[in-house]
C-alpha cells in the first residue's frame, strides 16, 4: 500500500489510510451512484444523436471518477477533480476554441461553410417573377413570441399541404394543425402563432427571412401571404463561381479569402470561414491604425491596473488595520457601512457614477458648484475612472485584509509589543509579511482583473475623450475596450481578428502575472 | 488624551472619512429611487420628496419579482457549490505535495486572465448543442447557468483559501494523522471549521460576483421570465435612460438587499478570529 502521489505525511504513515476509507463508505457510495446515474441520463441524448465522441468522453470521465474515488491512491486528485472537470468544460474549452478562431477569418459574413454561403447568396437574390407560386402564410415561433426563432407556416393552396420553413429549409408539418377560412394556419402543435401585433413588431425579421428551396426561396409579402421566388444569382460548379442570371456577371471563389470575388475586385458580402494562418497576428503588428496608439494605450492600461489594485489595497488595508482593535467602539457599525459599496450591484453603480460625473446635472458638479467636463479632458477622465474603481474595489480589499489579519495569531503581535517593538515595526516586520503570504496572489489576480476591466471603462467613459485625429482610440481606453471597438464596433463582427488581439493581451497579462508569481514562491517558503 | 488619539482616535478619523466617501453615491441612489419625478435630471443628493412610485412601476411594468428570484437561486446555489469545490482544491494545493502542483496553481490563475467576453461566442455555440441534447441544463435554465458559473470555481477564491490554509500550522493535521485520522477526517473535521472565516468571505465574494455577472447571463438568458437582475436592470436603462432612472435606482437598491443579508448572515464568521483560539491549544 504505497501512495506515491500523496504528501509526505501519508507516505510516512500509510497504515491509517485504509481503515477510515472503509468507514466513509456510507457517504461515498451514494455519491458515486448519483454520479453514475447522471452519466446514464446524459448518455441517452448522445446515443440518440449518434454523438460517439461525446459518449466516449462521458464514459471515460465517469469510469475515471469511479476509479478515483474507490482507490486509496491519488489523494490530491480526489480533491482537485470536481473543480478541474468544470474548469475544463466551461473555461479551458471555450478559451481554446476562441484562441483557435484567431487563425481564421471567423466573423460577420464568414460564419459557416462555403455551401452555407452559396445558399445565402442565392436566397438573398430571390425576386418575385411572373408565375411565382403563391402561398398562405402564418408567422409562428418555437419560443417566446417576442424573441423566439421565427418559423413560416406555409399552406400550399393547391394541395392544402402545410409545411414549416426557416432559414435552414422547409419540412412538412405532420403534427396537428388547424386551418382557418382563408387557408391560413390558425394553430399548430409545437408552434406559437404570432398575432398581428406581435408579428408587426418583428416585421423587419419577417421581411428578411427567406426559406431556401430548390432554385429559389420562399419569402413573405406582407404578413399573410408568401411567394416562391426565383434566384437572380446561382452557383455554377464548372467555374466555381456565382453567376448573375440577368447580367451574366461572375464572382469567382477565392479559397484563401473565403469569399466570392469578381474580376473588378468586387466582393460578395456572404463568404465562408477559412483558415488564414497568422495574418490576423501580423495585422495587429503592422496595421498602423492599431500599432501606433497601441503603446500609449498599453502604458495607460498598466497605470490604470496598478493604480486600481494598489489604491484599493492601501485603502482597504488601512481601514482593516484601523478597525482591527477591540478599543474601537462601534466596530460593527463601521464594518457594515464600509462594505456597503460592495453590496451595491457594480454594473448599476458604474452607470450611476457616470451620471454623477455628468457636466450639466451631475451630482459632483452640483455639490461643488463647479462646471467641469470630467470626461472631456484626459487627466480628469483618467482620475475619474480610477476614483470610481477605488470606490468599487476598496471594500473587497478591506474584507480580505480583515480576514487575513484575523488569521494572524494575536500572540505574535503581542509578543513583539512585549519585546519592545514599536507598533510600526511590529506591523512592518510581522503583520505585513504574514499578510502578504495570503494576499499577494490576490493582488496579482486583482491586477489581472483590472488590466482587463471592461465594464469599468465601457459603462463609464466608453473610452472618452477621443483625440480629434483618432476616433478609435480614447484617452481612457484600455486595450480590451479598444479591441472591442475595433473588432465588434462599426464594420461588423470580426471574431477571428479580435481573438488574435486578445491572445496578445493574454500574453502580456500572463507574463506580468507569472513573473510576480515567481516572487511569491519566496514568501510561501516561510510557511512551507 | 494624546495616547487615546494615537491608539484609537486615528481609527475613528479614518473610519469617518471613508464613510463619507463610501456613502455619498448610495445616498444619491436612495434619493433618486424615492424621487417622485423619477428622472435623472431631477435627482439630487438629498431627497426632494418621497414617493414609492418608482417601486410600484418596477413591479407593475417589469417582471422584477421573477428576476429577483432567478438571481437569488442562481447566486446562492453557485456560490455555495463553488466555495466547497474551491476549498477541496485549496486543501490539495496547500497540504499535499504532488507533481504538477505549481503548474496547476499557475494555470488556475492564468486561465482567468483570458478576456472573458471573447469566449462568449464559444460558450454560446457549446450551449446551443447542450440545449439541443439536454434542454434541462440548456439556455434559459437555472441549472445551465449555475454549471457555467461553476466552471470558474477554481480561480481567485482557490488562491484566497490556499493562502489561508497556508497560515494554519501543519502540526494540527499532522497530530491528527498520528492519532489515526484519514485525510477526509482531517479536512472535514479539523481544517474546514478552522477556515470558516475564509469560507464566509469567499462565499460572500462569489455571491456578489454572481449577482453582478452580466455579460454571460445576457447571452444565456433570453426569455423575459428567466432573466437575472443584472440583465433585466440593464435592459431597463439601455433605451430610456433619463426617464427610467428612478426605477433603475429603485431596482438597484432592491438588488443590494440579498447581498446585505448574506453579509449579515456571515458577519459572525467574518469578524470572529477563530484561528487565534485554535492555535493556542
Amino acid at each position: 500500500m504505497t501512495t506515491q502521489l500523496s504528501g509526505p505525511v501519508t507516505r510516512a504513515r500509510p497504515a491509517p489510510e485504509e481503515e477510515p476509507a472503509a468507514k466513509n463508505g456510507w457517504i461515498r457510495i451514494p455519491l458515486l451512484a448519483v454520479t453514475v446515474a447522471i452519466a446514464i441520463w446524459a448518455a441517452f441524448p448522445l446515443i440518440d444523436n449518434r454523438a460517439w465522441t461525446g459518449l466516449a468522453i462521458l464514459t471515460a470521465t465517469t469510469a475515471g471518477l469511479v476509479y478515483l474515488y474507490t482507490t486509496p491512491r491519488h489523494v490530491p486528485l480526489k480533491y482537485l477533480a470536481p473543480g478541474t472537470i468544470l474548469l475544463v468544460l466551461f473555461q479551458i474549452f471555450p478559451v481554446l476554441y476562441t484562441a483557435s478562431t484567431a487563425f481564421t477569418n471567423f466573423g460577420d459574413g464568414h460564419r459557416g461553410t462555403k455551401q452555407d454561403a452559396v445558399v445565402a447568396i442565392q436566397t438573398a437574390s430571390v425576386t418575385q417573377v411572373p408565375g411565382s407560386r403563391q402561398y398562405a402564410l402564418t408567422v409562428a415561433t418555437t419560443g417566446d413570441p417576442a424573441t423566439g426563432p421565427l418559423v413560416f407556416l406555409i399552406t400550399d393552396p393547391a394541395t392544402g399541404q402545410v409545411s414549416a420553413g426557416d432559414a435552414s429549409g422547409r419540412k412538412d408539418v405532420t403534427s396537428e394543425v388547424t386551418i382557418g377560412g382563408t387557408g391560413r394556419v390558425t394553430a399548430a402543435d409545437n408552434y406559437t402563432v404570432l398575432n398581428a401585433g406581435q408579428a408587426s413588431l418583428r416585421s423587419q425579421e419577417i421581411t428578411a427571412l427567406a426559406v431556401p428551396t430548390e432554385g429559389g426561396a420562399i419569402r413573405s409579402s406582407g404578413l399573410s401571404r408568401a411567394y416562391e421566388g426565383r434566384a437572380g444569382r446561382a452557383y455554377d460548379r464548372n467555374c466555381d463561381c456565382i453567376r448573375d442570371t440577368t447580367t451574366g456577371k461572375t464572382w469567382t471563389a477565392d479559397e484563401s479569402a473565403g469569399a466570392f470575388v469578381s474580376s473588378d475586385g468586387e466582393r460578395l458580402a456572404q463568404g465562408w470561414k477559412v483558415s488564414v494562418g497568422l495574418s490576423n497576428f501580423t495585422r495587429v503588428l503592422t496595421d498602423s491604425a492599431i500599432s501606433t496608439p497601441f503603446l500609449r494605450t498599453l502604458v495607460w492600461n498598466f497605470a490604470f491596473a496598478l493604480a486600481s489594485t494598489g489604491g484599493t489595497f492601501v485603502l482597504g488595508l488601512l481601514l482593516a488595520m484601523a478597525m482591527h482593535s477591540d478599543r474601537v467602539r462601534g466596530r460593527t457599525f463601521y464594518r457594515v457601512l464600509l462594505v456597503l459599496p460592495y453590496a451595491m450591484p457594480s454594473f448599476a453603480m458604474l452607470l450611476v457614477w457616470r451620471d454623477m460625473f455628468n457636466t450639466d446635472f451631475g451630482l459632483i458638479n452640483n455639490l461643488f458648484g463647479s462646471h467641469v467636463d470630467w470626461f472631456g479632458g484626459s487627466a480628469s477622465a483618467r482620475l475619474a475612472v480610477i476614483l470610481v474603481q477605488l470606490w468599487l474595489g476598496y471594500p473587497y480589499m478591506f474584507l480580505v485584509a480583515t480576514g487575513a489579519l484575523q488569521a494572524i495569531p494575536r500572540e505574535l503581535s503581542e509578543a513583539s509589543r512585549i519585546d519592545g517593538a514599536s507598533p510600526w515595526a511590529g506591523f512592518r516586520r510581522i503583520t505585513l509579511p504574514l499578510l502578504m503570504v495570503a494576499l499577494t496572489p490576490l493582488l496579482i489576480s486583482s491586477f489581472a482583473f483590472n488590466f482587463n476591466n471592461f465594464n469599468a471603462i465601457y459603462l463609464t467613459t466608453e473610452g472618452a475623450p477621443f483625440p480629434a485625429d483618432n476616433p478609435a482610440n480614447g484617452a481612457t481606453d484600455l486595450l480590451i475596450t479598444y479591441t472591442y471597438r475595433i473588432a465588434f464596433g462599426g464594420g461588423g463582427a470580426q471574431y477571428g481578428y479580435a481573438a488574435a488581439i486578445s491572445i496578445f493581451i493574454f500574453l502580456i497579462v500572463a507574463v506580468v502575472s507569472a513573473v510576480s508569481f515567481r516572487r511569491t514562491r519566496r514568501l510561501e517558503e516561510v510557511h512551507a | 488624551m494624546m495616547t487615546w488619539i494615537r491608539q484609537v482616535g486615528w481609527r475613528h478619523l479614518v473610519g469617518v472619512a471613508m464613510l463619507v466617501f463610501a456613502l455619498a453615491p448610495i445616498v444619491f441612489v436612495i434619493s433618486a429611487a424615492v424621487n417622485p419625478l423619477g428622472t435623472l435630471s431631477s435627482s439630487e443628493l438629498v431627497p426632494t420628496g418621497a414617493s414609492a412610485g418608482n417601486f410600484e412601476r418596477l413591479f407593475e411594468d417589469t417582471q422584477f419579482g421573477r428576476w429577483f428570484l432567478n438571481s437569488l437561486v442562481i447566486a446562492l446555489a453557485s456560490s455555495a457549490a463553488s466555495v466547497f469545490i474551491s476549498a477541496l482544491a485549496a486543501y490539495a494545493f496547500s497540504r499535499r505535495r504532488f507533481r504538477g502542483r505549481r503548474v496547476g496553481l499557475l494555470s488556475v490563475l492564468l486561465i482567468q486572465m483570458f478576456p472573458q467576453f471573447l469566449a462568449i461566442v464559444a460558450i454560446f455555440l457549446i450551449f446551443s448543442t447542450v440545449t439541443e441534447y439536454w434542454p434541462a441544463i440548456g439556455f434559459n435554465t437555472w441549472w445551465g447557468l449555475i454549471l457555467l458559473y461553476l466552471g470558474g470555481a477554481l480561480g481567485v477564491n482557490t488562491w484566497l483559501m490556499k493562502g489561508f490554509f497556508d497560515t494554519l500550522p501543519r502540526e494540527l493535521d499532522e497530530s491528527a494523522t498520528v492519532d489515526g485520522a484519514s485525510h477526509t477526517q482531517v479536512f472535514f473535521r479539523i481544517l474546514l471549521p478552522l477556515v470558516a472565516p475564509i469560507l464566509a468571505v469567499t462565499a460572500l465574494l462569489a455571491f456578489i460576483g454572481t449577482i453582478n455577472e452580466f455579460l454571460i447571463a445576457n447571452v444565456f438568458l433570453t426569455d423575459q421570465g428567466s432573466k437575472t437582475l443584472a440583465v433585466g436592470l440593464f435592459g431597463m436603462v439601455a433605451g430610456e435612460r433619463n426617464n427610467n432612472f428612478g426605477m433603475f435606482c429603485a431596482g438597484t437598491l432592491l438588488t443590494a438587499i440579498p447581498t446585505v443579508l448574506v453579509f449579515q448572515l456571515l458577519q459572525r464568521y467574518i469578524t470572529d478570529g477563530l484561528t487565534a483560539g485554535a492555535v493556542k491549544g
